[in-house]
């Protein structure tokens, strides 16, 4: 009995959780990781894309109470998550053609195009700032939970409860179909082929006859996509605030860096090794020994190894490892 | 091309008259003030940039840390925390950093294979616990004194001024650890590990209440300068205001504001100095050949990885130097205002602006640009007052006049994206 009550503990507030926001983060590395394969540059715009794409999903839900629409069970945000993608498709596609192709066409240093996206960057930020604020904002309704902690402990008997939330039911099932619909356009159809080969090798797929602007816009078009999936998924299982964004970037390069930047496998992998990472070095074990350890052997502390606040240095401290162990992450992403 | 750079200067100069005269000069001489102090920032950054094309995105964080040194050295030695638990926690670090230097030591020396792993995971662990143990104790005890108004270990007690090369050195210090493990790699690993380092000082900084009280802010560090009510309790000070006709009040703060403006001047010129001696010297010939081409470089004899390790190191203790000397003239040290857009990234700007790798264009890129982020916003609220005019009184109206304060983000981001289109040199090119 001991031993399932720690199991649903660990469950509750270490697998549940950590499997969420692995999801998300891993959303937020593919599309980094796209944009690396496809366009050859780390691109620092990328929380501040998911901002926006969230900023106007939120507008659209709002709008969509307003009139009382709404999906039932599940958040209206669902609703408006086209609508989202579709602006912030649109942004980063006019984005592409204002800004990047120029430097594309120069060919310059990867690095010189890190500049230019801190300044897509801060446009984006500007934007999402004038449009909705600074403030926290909370957009989900629906139902709050698929399994309260309640229902669980009368139907188990247990002394620990286990709650899956609607938002983290929905993260998980909407990472799933995301993530093997892209697979599927990556590996089968024409389009997702050419962009494979053009990451590859570029001049080999332009001989071949591979359009390149064409292999770029569907790269935006995926990675507004991503963004604005992954932004709007992470808004509903936490909140929604500018800033909070602009600080996923270092955790989702961590993802995309671990798994090897370039490589979309890796990116799903090294997103869910940073967020296991940051949540069993954040969280108190007390609770668990107590149900497993004779009395007399439970420890006085909260054996609770890092500070919560301290959850961004465990992505730092995992992209320290890989860079010096192996710079081209798990996956053997593109290095140099 | 020089009267060009002179009339550059001069029309900045002019901007900041106009200020003095139509908003006031207590405002004027903020500007300038915070105007070097983002010049010495710039500079630091256009070694590395400039220099050796070296992608820095933690500025925050080693400003941030030389903020740290002024609280550090310059605030009361307080020997109670000390006693009270000081002593565990230096006890704590060091043995944390005698076991991570092991650590490395045995990973060297010990064959590879399965048996160096778990002896070096076995370390690990058992040193974490151990230092835990010796640190958790400490740190409690240190906080617990009157948490209100102390609460961390204090100071040196020393000068302020000796505050500023304390904040390079440890600046420096953090930039070696990092540079040691991201140099090397590919160009852009570097930018995200100093993003992360940067995320983590701060961390530090908010969350360790021993050290600097986190969010709980320092406040009243001592200053270099005059307190503005003592000029106003002055005979001579007095005297002097009265004989000009100016109210005593405005006089000490410009006063107090004019002494901080003479010692930034005095510490900027020293650097910018230095840096156009370096930057002329076969040294910054040798890196500049290094940053226009490594390989060729390389093939010369040249240590690339060296010589990116050392100016890494510089550039980033004069970022520490001058997040010292800005936390001085804010007489506070408030971990949460050290935010990456406007620290990092911010900086980047006025590089870029000002023209990379040259130093007097950096420190024209600092004025101008620290000057547009201060004026744009009333700018930015009068003319979307102007713009709102005809639209009926509601939520619309007054949503877009609030958020014009947000402008400067917009601004700063389009100021950017349109200098590295169509003068990606800058306003005053490097040769």
């Amino acid at each position: 009995m001991d031993v399932l009550n720690a199991l649903v503990l660990l469950m509750n507030y270490v697998i549940i959780p950590a499997t969420s926001y692995g999801a998300q983060l891993a959303l937020g590395g593919l599309g980094v990781t796209l944009v690396y394969g496809i366009l050859r540059f780390s691109n620092f715009a990328h929380g501040d894309t998911m901002a926006f794409g969230t900023t106007i999903t939120i507008l659209v839900t709002w709008w969509f109470q307003s009139m009382g629409v709404n999906f039932g069970v599940l958040p209206t945000a669902l609703l408006a998550l086209p609508f989202g993608i579709a602006a912030t498709a649109a942004l980063v596609l006019l984005t592409d053609r204002g800004v990047y192709r120029f430097y594309r066409k120069k060919r310059v240093a990867p690095v010189f195009m890190v500049i230019v996206s801190t300044g897509v960057m801060f446009v984006m930020n500007g934007l999402t700032r004038f449009i909705i604020g600074v403030g926290d904002q909370n957009f989900a309704d629906g139902a709050r939970f698929l399994v309260t902690a309640s229902q669980f402990k009368a139907w188990s008997g247990l002394e620990e409860g286990l709650a899956i939330r609607v938002t983290t039911a929905l993260t998980i099932a909407t990472a799933l179909v995301v993530v093997a619909a892209l697979f599927w356009f990556l590996r089968t159809t024409r389009t997702g082929k050419s962009m494979r080969a053009f990451s590859d090798n570029e001049d080999l797929a332009l001989l071949s006859g591979i359009s390149p602007d064409k292999v770029v816009r569907v790269t935006w078009l995926l990675v507004g996509a991503l963004a604005t999936i992954a932004g709007v998924l992470y808004g509903l299982d936490k909140s929604f605030k500018p800033f909070n964004y602009f600080q996923l970037l270092l955790p989702i390069f961590a993802a995309a860096v671990v798994g090897g930047l370039g490589n979309p496998l890796g990116a799903i992998a090294g997103g869910f090794v940073v967020a296991f990472s940051e949540v069993t070095v954040t969280y108190a074990w007390k609770k668990v020994l107590s149900y497993l350890l004779p009395p007399g052997l439970v420890p006085g502390g909260l054996v609770q190894l890092l500070s919560t606040d301290y959850k961004f240095a465990v992505s730092f401290a995992i992209l320290v490892v890989v860079l010096l162990f192996r710079p081209t992450g798990l996956f053997n992403g593109k290095s140099l | 091309m020089r009267r060009r750079n002179l009339a550059l200067f001069a029309g900045l100069a002019l901007m900041l008259v106009l200020v003095g005269q139509l908003q006031s000069w207590n405002l004027a001489l903020q500007i300038f003030n915070m105007g070097l102090i983002s010049a010495i920032m710039a500079l630091g950054l256009n070694i590395q940039w400039g220099y050796a094309g070296l992608f820095n995105a933690g500025l925050s964080g080693f400003a941030g840390l030389g903020g740290l040194a002024v609280v550090l050295v310059a605030t009361p030695f307080d020997p109670g925390a000390w006693h009270a638990g000081g002593w565990r926690i230096a006890l704590a670090l060091g043995l944390g950093a005698a076991a991570l230097l092991a650590a490395m030591r045995l990973w060297g020396r010990m064959p590879p294979g399965p048996a160096r792993n778990a002896a070096l995971l076995a370390l690990l662990i058992g040193s974490f616990f151990v230092y835990r143990w010796i640190f958790d104790g400490g740190a409690r005890a240190v906080e617990a004194i009157n948490p209100s108004v102390s609460g961390s270990i204090g100071g040196l007690g020393l000068p302020v001024l000796l505050a500023w090369p304390i904040g390079g050195l440890l600046a420096a210090a953090a930039a070696w650890l990092v540079g040691k493990t991201a140099l090397g790699l590919r160009s852009d690993y570097l930018a995200i590990a100093t993003l992360g380092i940067a995320e983590i000082v701060l961390s530090v900084m908010r969350n360790e209440d021993w050290l600097a009280r986190g969010v709980k802010n320092v406040i009243g560090l001592p200053r270099p300068v005059p307190y503005e009510i003592d000029l106003q309790r002055s005979a001579s000070f007095l005297a002097f205001t009265a004989r000009w006709g100016i109210d005593p009040q405005t006089a000490s703060s410009i006063a107090v504001k004019l002494c901080y403006s003479l010692l930034f001047i005095v510490v900027l010129m020293a650097l910018l100095w230095l840096s156009e001696r370096a930057k002329h010297s076969p040294w910054g010939r040798m890196m500049r050949a290094i940053r226009d081409n490594e390989v060729a470089a390389e093939a010369m004899g040249k240590d690339i990885k060296r010589r990116h390790l050392h100016i890494f190191v510089l550039g980033t203790a004069v970022i520490g130097i001058a997040g010292a000397m800005m936390t001085t003239l804010d007489g506070q040290l408030t971990p949460n205002s050290f935010q990456p857009l406007r620290f990092t990234f911010l900086i980047w700007v006025m590089v870029i602006v000002g023209g990379s790798g040259n130093n007097w264009g950096s420190v024209l890129g600092a004025f101008l640009i620290w000057f547009l982020w201060v004026e744009v916003e009333p700018a930015g609220s009068w003319l979307m007052r102007i713009l709102a005019e005809p639209l009926p009184d509601g939520a619309a109206k007054s949503h877009l006049i609030d958020s014009a304060e947000q402008m400067r983000y917009l601004i700063m981001g389009i100021v950017l994206l349109l200098v590295l289109r169509f003068s990606p040199r800058g306003l005053i090119p490097d040769q």
